[in-house]
């Protein structure tokens, strides 16, 4: 299967603190792959470098082939619009509603009409089920929709990628379950991505295979029973840990 | 102290990388005309009510004070022109600029901070755009056009303002002033007041956005980026009005 992402070698420093030592990792088309590890060990921040957020110290990003991590800011504009990023609080843009924080994206990547913009976001409203929710502000949704709408903006595109970063973070049970079938939907219409989370079981539910970060490496990468049966320690640790 | 003035350079030196970028991308698309139109409004019209009162009001009071220290001596005649000389020189763009800085300043840099620690900027870079070209360029050009034009209308209500007061303490006739106050300001003098009020707005814009950009600490760091922006610009505002002036005066004078 084609690789969509490739990463070699990655470092990240934080002044004095390393946060990645040496991260390498692929990412074939339509897989999603589990990003797991404790609190603090740079899991967002990985996120945040693949995409440009974050500059890096050392390593190379490919995407397609194409290798990104020395591109400059605006020339990574056109390849955010093909991997998204879906914050861990949503970051919708408060002062617009739900519809204009979608149509955001499309307003400055596609030269659509009126009627074919409303056609698009409405679609991908109805595809996290918050169609009747599109004239509400920001501040007047509840934390699960904040990350549904999110969601939508960061799927509005038809990316090929999705950094979900922490989606179903801070959710009750049942708004982790709709915001895991979202990710369902948006993987059988051939969206895969990176999905950074502690919650093995949620993992479990949307991944293809999972990757454990710790001490700034990548010390586990297999499929879901692997991780299971694995017998290195530190996977082990965080198994029981869950 | 040698961390301090290297904070200092590090501080100019961001100032003016955001100002060169704000400057390459006002000449460059995409240009949002309708963000543009929004912070015209903002800060143009919404200013408009609290400029006339202010310059209104400075024209009453300095014509009451010099007609009054000047009739001492037997000057009153010369009040028109040193009221209007002052109010477009100095008093109109200064005071517009001020209240600008604290209307607008530190709105701007509560605005950006607030979407800073809410991670709002980070989702205009996810999403393909420049927070420069989306945030700072439309409110530096709305500035840049607004303020000029407050400074002149401040100055407009000075000189009415003075004028009434002119009549109704000095006996002086309308037509004597206006012919005086005609007589005394000349094109550079109006061509000064603006460019005054076009170094301050972006003075202002860019303290206020550079500052919104670097807020941390949520709410409370949304808070102090407010205050830093009014106190910072108007320490500058009120030091290059100096530099500015000997400049000007050089240069028309």
């Amino acid at each position: 299967m084609q690789t969509v992402l490739k990463v070699s070698h990655l470092k990240k420093n934080f002044g004095a603190k390393t946060v990645h030592r040496d991260i390498s990792f692929e990412l074939k088309k339509s897989e999603t792959v589990g990003l797991l590890g404790n609190s603090g060990t740079g899991k967002s921040v990985l996120l945040r470098c693949l995409i440009g957020l974050e500059t890096m110290d050392e390593g190379e990003v490919y995407f397609n082939q194409t290798r990104i991590d020395l591109w400059q800011e605006e020339e990574l504009f056109e390849l955010r619009t093909k991997m998204s990023y879906a914050f861990q609080s949503g970051a919708l843009f408060d002062s617009l509603s739900v519809y204009e924080n979608i149509a955001y994206p499309v307003r400055e990547h596609l030269k659509l009409s009126a009627a074919e913009e409303e056609k698009l976001v409405m679609d991908v409203l109805r595809l996290v089920r918050m169609e009747d929710a599109a004239h509400l502000f920001p501040s007047d949704l509840s934390g699960g929709m904040q990350k549904r709408a999110g969601l939508a903006r960061a799927m509005v595109l038809k990316p090929e990628i999705i950094l979900y970063d922490e989606p179903t973070a801070g959710l009750d049970p049942v708004n982790v379950e709709n915001v895991l079938d979202i990710m369902n939907t948006f993987k059988k219409r051939g969206v895969g991505g990176i999905f950074v989370t502690h919650d093995i079981p949620a993992a479990k539910k949307v991944c293809d295979r999972l990757l454990l970060v710790d001490s700034g490496k990548i010390v586990f990468s297999g499929g879901i029973r692997e991780f299971e049966e694995s017998t290195d320690p530190v996977v082990q640790k965080f198994n029981m840990a869950q | 102290m040698m961390v301090k003035i290297k904070d200092q350079f590090e501080f100019f030196g961001e100032l003016m990388s955001l100002l060169g970028k704000s400057t390459h991308a006002i000449f460059s698309r995409p240009f949002y005309w309708a963000r543009l139109n929004e912070q015209i409004i903002e800060l143009g019209s919404r200013s408009l009510s609290i400029t006339i009162v202010i310059g209104f009001v400075m024209g009453l009071v300095m014509t009451l004070q010099f007609g009054y220290g000047l009739a001492k001596f037997g000057g009153t005649l010369y009040v028109p022109a040193i009221v209007s000389l002052s109010l477009i020189r100095e008093m109109a763009p200064i005071f517009t600029s001020l209240l600008v800085a604290g209307r607008i300043g530190s709105g701007i840099a509560a605005e950006i901070g607030a979407m800073n620690v809410s991670q709002q900027i980070d989702a205009i870079r996810a999403l393909g755009t420049s927070p420069i070209r989306v945030l700072v360029v439309p409110r530096l050009v709305a500035a840049m056009v607004s303020l000029p034009l407050l400074g002149i209308l401040a100055t407009f209500m000075g000189i009415i303002g003075g004028m009434m007061i002119a009549r109704s303490e000095f006996d002086m006739a309308y037509g004597f002033y206006i012919n005086k106050v005609l007589a005394t300001i000349k094109i550079h003098d109006v061509f000064s007041c603006y460019i005054k009020c076009m170094f301050f707005a972006v003075v202002i814009v860019l303290l206020a956005c550079w500052k919104g950009f670097q807020t941390k600490e949520g709410t409370r760091g949304v808070g102090s980026a407010a205050t830093w922006v009014v106190v910072r610009s108007s320490i500058v505002i009120l030091i290059s009005d100096f530099f500015l002036s000997k400049i000007l005066i050089l240069l028309f004078d």
